[in-house]
């Protein structure tokens, strides 16, 4: 399954800069938009930039890596749970497999996904690193 | 609604097919289902499959059946729900029947998935998880099921080696089927022995990529009576839905459309989860079955484990599954496998079931998973006595 250029670049809000939706009738924060809300149902179609600030809910890393990411392979992948609610997919980046632990705080940075698929492009987006004690965060 | 029963069902071993192609196989277990119901046309046919279009670049199956089958005119069309389009296929068959629109459908499940190499066939699969928030950050199919075993022996606290009694159950079921892929028992050291894939699904947590064909003939009951000496009644057909992706799930543990699903069958069918004689489960992975088992009603959450550890899974215990193979032995060709778990409960009711016979088999369950549980369609037949 090739990563497509005008799918990239449709996504581009997410993939930088973790732009969700507010839901401006329950509250709700919403990743990725979707324009309905999950919850209530109704129309929701706030822009609402995440902190990127979440922790890791669970993880695995994959061995047998697919199409397009066998080069990386060993890597982390996590379901984190951010703060402000919606749950992501991402890997991890920055730490070695055996560090990482269920509950363990991580922040976005925007890091290079892969690169020459079918169509030759690099891909960048999200990916989630451990929370030192020094390090400058990427977002306030 | 009147009453649906299977008057047939066909089928072919599951394996690396070199030698046959996709509309071979339909033909083969198309008219060995048909042979068995001692039909010779049909009011409609529906396949169900998913990786055709991507892997053969054939898709319009429906209407390749019934030309290779010389089912002039026949009406037919593809379903589609990733793993699931069999239990899919099966279900159209079902509401086509049931509500008097058709007296006599054939349902095909097909699926050719080794004529790819493993990289590809994997890739093509990948296609039931969410394209865009899932597959794109570079998780495979296994790495899903690999977060949801990780969350659950966390919660749970259960250890890797306590999943190994799904694997060894079914090996030892397959190995007396002449149609399961893998005919040979493995034991719980093989289990721990085998490497990672995503950590900690190993290479005996999941199912097989293979090729597969199954077919069974739907009829109203009361034709199946003067029709057939073995028919089987279609108690209950129900679909559960979830999130896409698992990471848009408020509880991803709770698998909440294999619970919705199996409520609202044995409300259809007046049953309790005790009443059932055995359980077609779908153990593509083996936390998949440790879920299924939970949400069916047969264990607490987080529970599900124990009764493999305690045994009841096997053909003696009190809720057997994978009868003959399940999809770790018997094989998981996805678009096929429903039709599998049917024919397989079928053959059961209908007590053709040799050494893996459950004694006095008169009521079983079948459920399909659609990729990471966004689709969750169950049956439960009943023996026509």
């Amino acid at each position: 399954m090739t990563i497509r250029v005008a799918d990239n670049w449709r996504l581009r809000g997410q993939r930088y800069r973790l732009e969700g939706e507010r839901c401006g009738h329950c509250g709700e924060m919403i990743f990725p938009p979707r324009d309905i809300c999950p919850e209530c149902k109704k129309p929701a179609k706030t822009p609402h930039p995440l902190s990127g600030r979440g922790e890791v809910y669970t993880y695995s890393t994959v061995h047998t890596a697919p199409e397009g990411f066998q080069a990386y392979a060993p890597y982390t992948v996590a379901l984190v749970k951010l703060e402000e609610g919606p749950m992501v997919t991402a890997q991890l980046t920055d730490v070695a497999p055996s560090e990482v632990e269920i509950g363990m705080p991580v922040e976005m940075v925007t890091r290079r996904i892969r690169t020459e698929g079918d169509e030759g492009t690099v891909t960048y987006g999200y990916k989630f690193r451990p929370v030192r004690f020094g390090q400058i965060p990427m977002r306030k | 609604m009147r009453d649906v029963a299977i008057i047939g069902t066909g089928q072919i071993p599951v394996g690396e097919h070199w030698d046959i192609g996709i509309r071979h196989m339909m033909l083969e277990a198309g008219l060995a289902a048909m042979r068995d119901a001692n039909i010779e046309s049909v009011g409609a046919v529906y396949v169900g499959n998913m990786l055709s279009g991507e892997i053969a670049g054939q898709a319009h199956l429906g209407a390749l059946a019934v030309d290779f089958m010389g089912l002039d005119n026949t009406e037919a069309f593809k379903v589609e729900a990733a793993c699931a389009s069999g239990s899919a296929a099966l279900r159209v068959g079902y509401m086509a029947v049931g509500s008097g629109l058709l007296d006599l459908v054939l349902v095909l499940g097909v699926e050719k998935m080794t004529d790819t190499s493993g990289r590809e066939t994997t890739a093509a699969l990948a296609a039931a998880a969410d394209a865009e928030y899932e597959v794109s950050q570079g998780i495979s199919f296994v790495a899903l099921n690999a977060l949801l075993m990780q969350r659950y022996m966390y919660e749970y606290g259960w250890q890797r080696e306590d999943f190994a009694n799904f694997a060894v159950t079914a090996h030892a079921n397959g190995a007396n089927n002449p149609n399961a892929m893998f005919q040979r028992p493995i034991s719980a050291q093989t289990y721990l022995r085998a490497p990672m894939v995503a950590s900690p699904v190993g290479l005996m947590d999941a199912s097989p990529v293979c090729d597969g064909a199954a077919a069974v003939v739907l009829a109203p009951a009361e034709y199946a009576r003067t029709l057939n000496l073995a028919p089987v009644r279609i108690k209950a057909s129900a679909v559960g839905m979830a999130p896409l992706a698992v990471h848009d799930r408020a509880d991803p543990l709770a698998l909440s459309a294999a619970r919705t699903s199996s409520a609202k069958a044995y409300d259809q069918a007046g049953i309790e989860p005790g009443d059932l004689d055995f359980f077609e489960l779908h153990d593509a992975f083996t936390i998949m079955a440790a879920l299924s088992l939970e949400t069916a009603g047969f264990a607490e959450r987080g529970k599900g484990v124990q009764l493999a550890l305690d045994g009841e899974i096997g053909l003696q215990g009190s809720v057997p599954i994978a009868t003959m193979g399940g999809l770790k032995a018997r094989g998981h060709p996805v678009g096929a496998t429903g039709l599998y778990q049917v024919v397989e409960a079928v053959t059961q009711l209908r007590g053709l079931a040799g050494a893996n016979q459950i004694p006095d088999a008169h009521l079983a369950m079948t459920q399909n998973i659609g990729g990471s549980g966004a689709t969750i369609i169950t049956h439960i037949l009943e023996a026509m006595g």
